[in-house]
């Protein structure tokens, strides 16, 4: 502990404007595809249109003899030069895993799958000429969705003979943790009550805002790549290991990158193909993706069914869950592929003491997009079954869904808590945040209007959502890792530099993609250190200026690189501590250190940090033995992960003739610990709850049985606008729960509106509607799902006449006005 | 290949473009502006809007000859940023934390300066209606309205 610890915190806690706004806003931004350099040459993706399809013959002739075309390449062009994909978390020792070429040669496995690529001049000469190759395919039988694949009948990949590909099991009987849950539904059976559901975690897509690029310039001595990632660290690593090209012979950067959301935590197939053709020519080459192509072949998201049964006592008391999820893969296993749904495996017991738990997680692959890590990446599936369940239950004993979770959660004076999936709990006040989000919302209030419109019968009936989460954050202490055969560690670097005339560099192993680091990294610095928050500059996202990192996802990098900054900062302390004394003339023993000065107790001498930086450059005078300077790295690998909590409460109006839904109110108190920066917190939690409410009510990634994808662009992927959200009602508790593992006493804040939210608002359609006999309605909540399962039991059938187009068959469809 | 003349953020520009060429691809392929950027391919996202004469557009629904004799403004032309100036829709930006990634900003930002041209005081309503055609992944969109409506001088600063 340094003396910082006892100096009140001037910057932590301060709404700061940020760092990243001035370029942002005004257009000096370094986005990958803003990149152009001298004799740059352009690539352009040719893509199955089929799902599965054997290929029998690839003609380019025409494609190469376009205008301004330099070369086009197909998978057998390139022998091992272009290298794999990779999954760096095979779940079982046994878990089957298709080969991943970034562009096969002889068999495609989902629709957009490259299989051949066009260089030229310029990208629109590209894309012309891709048009012009010529692919003939002879079409296999496709396997789409997670039922059809059990089935076993058709086979996304005929040679490992299964769709089956891992089976993932947790019981907390075999671990130690927990009792038996078979025996804990058979006494429920017998004497309590069994829930049992089916659950659809619909299919989504990241759709971060910016497309995916990559450049890579093989140029120099080391091959640079820039690239639209969020990861790095792990692209240089997984680029060594799989092409052959030393890790000292690569730089990778991540520049500007238009937001990730999990979706560029992935090591691509369009990557590996520009390394491969960039050093194939030796000429420096782009690739931008359309969004077309993005939606089609950048990974997806969640996809699974969620088979739950919960048991408990007649007072609503849970006495065992059993959780067996089917989880689509897609046609490969991706870079953290079968491992998304696992991390759910600790979570379906949330914030709730059970006794018995059992998790299995069934991994299949289909001729589909690839899925991967989405924003909370497990988690939100886990909370969406266990939160959906909960209110099940309440409604099964017929009590308020809050006093349901209160007869079962983890109450504040239990914490640290042992959870029957293993994990430790330090802190928590699942209370405390409920009360304070009730009071915020004006729980009593609402379910009065509830009861009196339940009471009217009118059309529009409200309802309230609750959804009281945790998750598990802060990715991730390297040996749990290690213990579930994940391919790499958790841990996170820092390096804090004093460059000579005062000010501070700050390297972090974290890349940020529209986080705010550069802002929230400032303000612990310059508390910690006591220097001025314009002093720090923060580095990141480029290998040969922040050589070690395990980048950003998980919601790891204030919890794990934050803290790996302030044992830098510690560290340069201890090293400027030994330059002042001598300086000083004094014993270490009688320096403090307080806002960035060193003095000797007692009197009025001293010497500021910046100070000695200066004379640690001059080096005229400084004691035997001291290494001259006063930079500092620091690793640290966590102890645990962090479990910020939240209860969220949302109130939804649902039309009852119409189907249609519109959200009243949205309420979240977040216990998230220390807080950095409340504006950057708050601006995560709403970007989180809209992802989350928009699984809730918009999003689908479609496929039709022959596995094309129909949802393939913003016109039929509905990403939520500004018209289709309301403002929220975001607080804190009081007294928040100060994570005990960091210094700090962070916890992670970036999945936490995502994880919740998505139960709260099905939470609440349901609930408006369950005096009319519905207990559930799928994703997305759509108000053809809505008014259907309204009318499921009453034999009123929908009206197909009055929803046709409204004008003449033979006339045209043509709006007033319209084609002038 | 077709001449075109135009005025561009203040500067008079001239090039021989392909007809076919959108106005977003040759503000950031023949002008460098690459502060406009591409985010879709369907016209949905609106993270490429610019200004042509003085009316908000998304530039991948123009053609880069419709634009010749006019004036187009972008994000780099709003204000004079060399000197340090934003223009108060930029700083409201800023001030009320409406970015994360800032990827869809500029196209945010000209297409609020338009709202707010047409409708200086507009209600949160007419707010979220006016942005409905710029795609935001990272806000969930209430801090973009919050600060188009600081920008309209209704409300006072960001709330956490």
């Amino acid at each position: 502990m340094t003396a910082t610890q006892d100096r009140p915190a001037a910057e932590i806690g301060k709404d700061r404007r940020r760092k990243e706004d001035q370029r942002l806003i005004t257009g000096r931004t370094r986005w990958t595809d803003n990149m152009t350099l001298p004799g740059m040459l352009h690539l352009a993706m040719v893509r199955s249109p089929f799902a599965h399809a054997s290929i029998t013959s690839i003609d380019v002739d025409a494609a190469k003899a376009s205008a301004n075309v330099v070369a086009v390449l197909t998978g057998k062009d390139f022998g091992d030069e272009l290298g794999v994909c990779i999954n760096a978390w095979p779940i079982t020792p046994d878990q089957k895993t298709p080969a991943h070429s970034p562009m096969p040669a002889d068999r495609v496995a989902f629709a957009g799958e490259v299989v051949a690529v066009v260089v030229a001049r310029s990208a629109a000469a590209a894309r012309d000429a891709a048009e012009l190759v010529d692919v003939e395919y002879d079409e296999l039988p496709a396997v789409v969705g997670i039922k059809k694949a059990l089935e076993d009948s058709v086979l996304a990949h005929p040679d490992l003979g299964t769709n089956k590909s891992a089976l993932w099991i947790f019981d907390s009987s075999e671990a130690g943790t927990g009792g038996d849950v078979e025996g804990a539904i058979e006494e429920a059976r017998a004497n309590g009550i069994v829930i049992e559901r089916e659950y659809r975690q619909q299919r989504l897509i990241p759709a971060f805002m910016e497309p995916r690029s990559v450049v890579v310039d093989p140029t120099g001595e080391q091959i640079t790549m820039w690239s639209a990632t969020q990861i790095p660290h792990i692209l240089r690593f997984a680029l060594a290991a799989t092409t052959g090209v030393p890790e000292s012979k690569i730089r990778v950067i991540a520049p500007d990158v238009g937001g990730g959301f999990g979706g560029k935590l992935q090591t691509t197939p369009e990557e590996w193909i520009a390394w491969a053709v960039a050093r194939r020519l030796s000429k420096p080459v782009k690739y931008t993706e359309t969004r077309s192509e993005s939606l089609m072949a950048a990974h997806h998201g969640r996809d699974q069914v969620q088979t739950l049964t919960l048991a408990a006592d007649k007072d609503g008391k849970v006495t065992g869950f059993k959780v067996h999820l089917d989880a689509d893969l897609g046609a490969y296993i991706a870079i953290v592929g079968g491992g998304v749904p696992v991390l759910g495996a600790f979570m379906f017991n949330a914030i709730y003491k059970f006794p018995s738990y059992r998790f299995e997680c069934q991994t299949v692959l289909t001729n589909t997009t690839f899925t991967d890590a989405y924003r909370g990446a497990g988690r939100p599936e886990a909370t969406y079954a266990i939160e959906r369940m909960m209110d099940e239950l309440a409604a099964e004993v017929g009590v308020d869904p809050l006093e349901i979770r209160e007869r079962n959660w983890i109450t504040h004076e239990e914490f640290p808590f042992t959870t029957v999936a293993g994990l430790e709990y330090d802190t928590g006040n699942y209370e405390a945040a409920t009360a304070k989000a009730k009071e915020s919302f004006g729980y009593d209030e609402l379910r009065r209007e509830q009861a009196e419109r339940r009471q009217r019968g009118d059309r529009v009936q409200l309802g309230i959502g609750v959804s009281t989460f945790t998750e598990m954050c802060g990715l991730a202490p390297s040996r749990v890792l290690g213990s579930l055969d994940y391919g790499a560690g958790g841990w996170e670097h820092a390096s804090v530099r004093m460059t000579p005339l005062g000010k501070v560099e700050v390297v972090t192993g974290a890349s940020a993609h529209g986080q705010g680091h550069e802002t929230a990294f400032s303000q612990i610095v310059a508390d910690r250190l006591g220097v001025p928050f314009e002093d720090v500059e923060v580095l990141h996202g480029d290998t040969q200026v922040a050589p070690k990192g395990l980048d950003t996802y998980g919601s790891r990098s204030l919890v794990v690189g934050g803290e790996a900054l302030v044992r830098a900062v510690d560290k340069v302390i201890d090293k400027a501590k030994v330059l002042a004394a001598h300086l000083l003339e004094a014993s270490e023993d009688d320096l403090e250190y307080t806002a960035g000065r060193f003095s000797v107790r007692g009197t009025d001498q001293g010497t500021t940090i910046q100070e000695l930086a200066t004379a640690t450059f001059a080096g005229h005078d400084y004691p035997e033995g001291m290494e001259l300077n006063l930079d500092a790295d620091a690793t640290y690998d966590p102890v645990n992960f962090n479990y910020p909590h939240g209860t969220h409460l949302c109130a939804m109006e649902v039309d009852t003739e119409t189907g249609a839904v519109k959200m009243r109110k949205y309420t979240c108190c977040d216990d998230i610990g220390t807080i950095i920066n409340p504006l950057i917190v708050a601006g995560q939690v709403h970007g989180g709850l809209v992802q989350g409410i928009a699984q809730a009510l918009w999003e689908e990634a479609v496929y039709d049985e022959s596995g094309t994808l129909v949802s393939g662009s913003f016109v039929d992927y509905l990403l939520p606008t500004s018209a289709d959200t309301i403002s929220f009602d975001v607080v804190h508790t009081d007294d928040p729960s100060i994570c005990t593992t960091n210094t700090l006493g962070t916890k992670g804040v970036g999945e936490a509106g995502t994880i919740a939210s998505t139960p709260a608002v099905v939470n609440a359609v349901v609930d408006a509607v369950r005096h009319l006999g519905v207990s559930d309605i799928q994703m997305p909540c759509t108000p053809e799902r809505v008014w259907r399962a309204i009318h499921a039991g009453d034999g009123d059938a929908p009206t197909p006449g009055a929803a046709m187009p409204h004008f003449q068959e033979d006339s045209l469809n043509q709006d007033e006005g319209a084609g002038q | 290949m077709t001449k075109i003349e135009l005025t561009v953020d203040g500067a008079a520009v001239s090039d021989d473009v392909e007809p076919r060429m959108l106005l977003v691809q040759y503000l950031r392929e023949k002008l460098g502006k690459t502060g406009t950027v591409i985010g879709c391919d369907t016209s949905n996202c609106g993270a490429c809007t610019v200004h042509l004469d003085g009316t908000s557009v998304k530039s991948c629904n123009v053609l880069a000859v419709q634009a010749n004799g006019r004036t187009v403004t972008t994000i780099e032309g709003l204000a004079d940023t060399a000197e340090g100036d934003l223009h108060p829709v930029q700083e409201a930006f800023r001030e009320c934390h409406g970015l994360q990634c800032g990827f869809c900003t500029p196209g945010m930002i000209m297409q609020a300066v338009d709202l707010l041209a047409e409708n200086p005081t507009p209600t949160e309503e007419e707010v979220r209606l006016g942005m409905e055609g710029n795609l935001c992944r990272c806000t969930g969109y209430h801090n973009i309205v919050k600060s188009v409506l600081q920008a309209s001088g209704q409300t006072e600063g960001a709330q956490a």
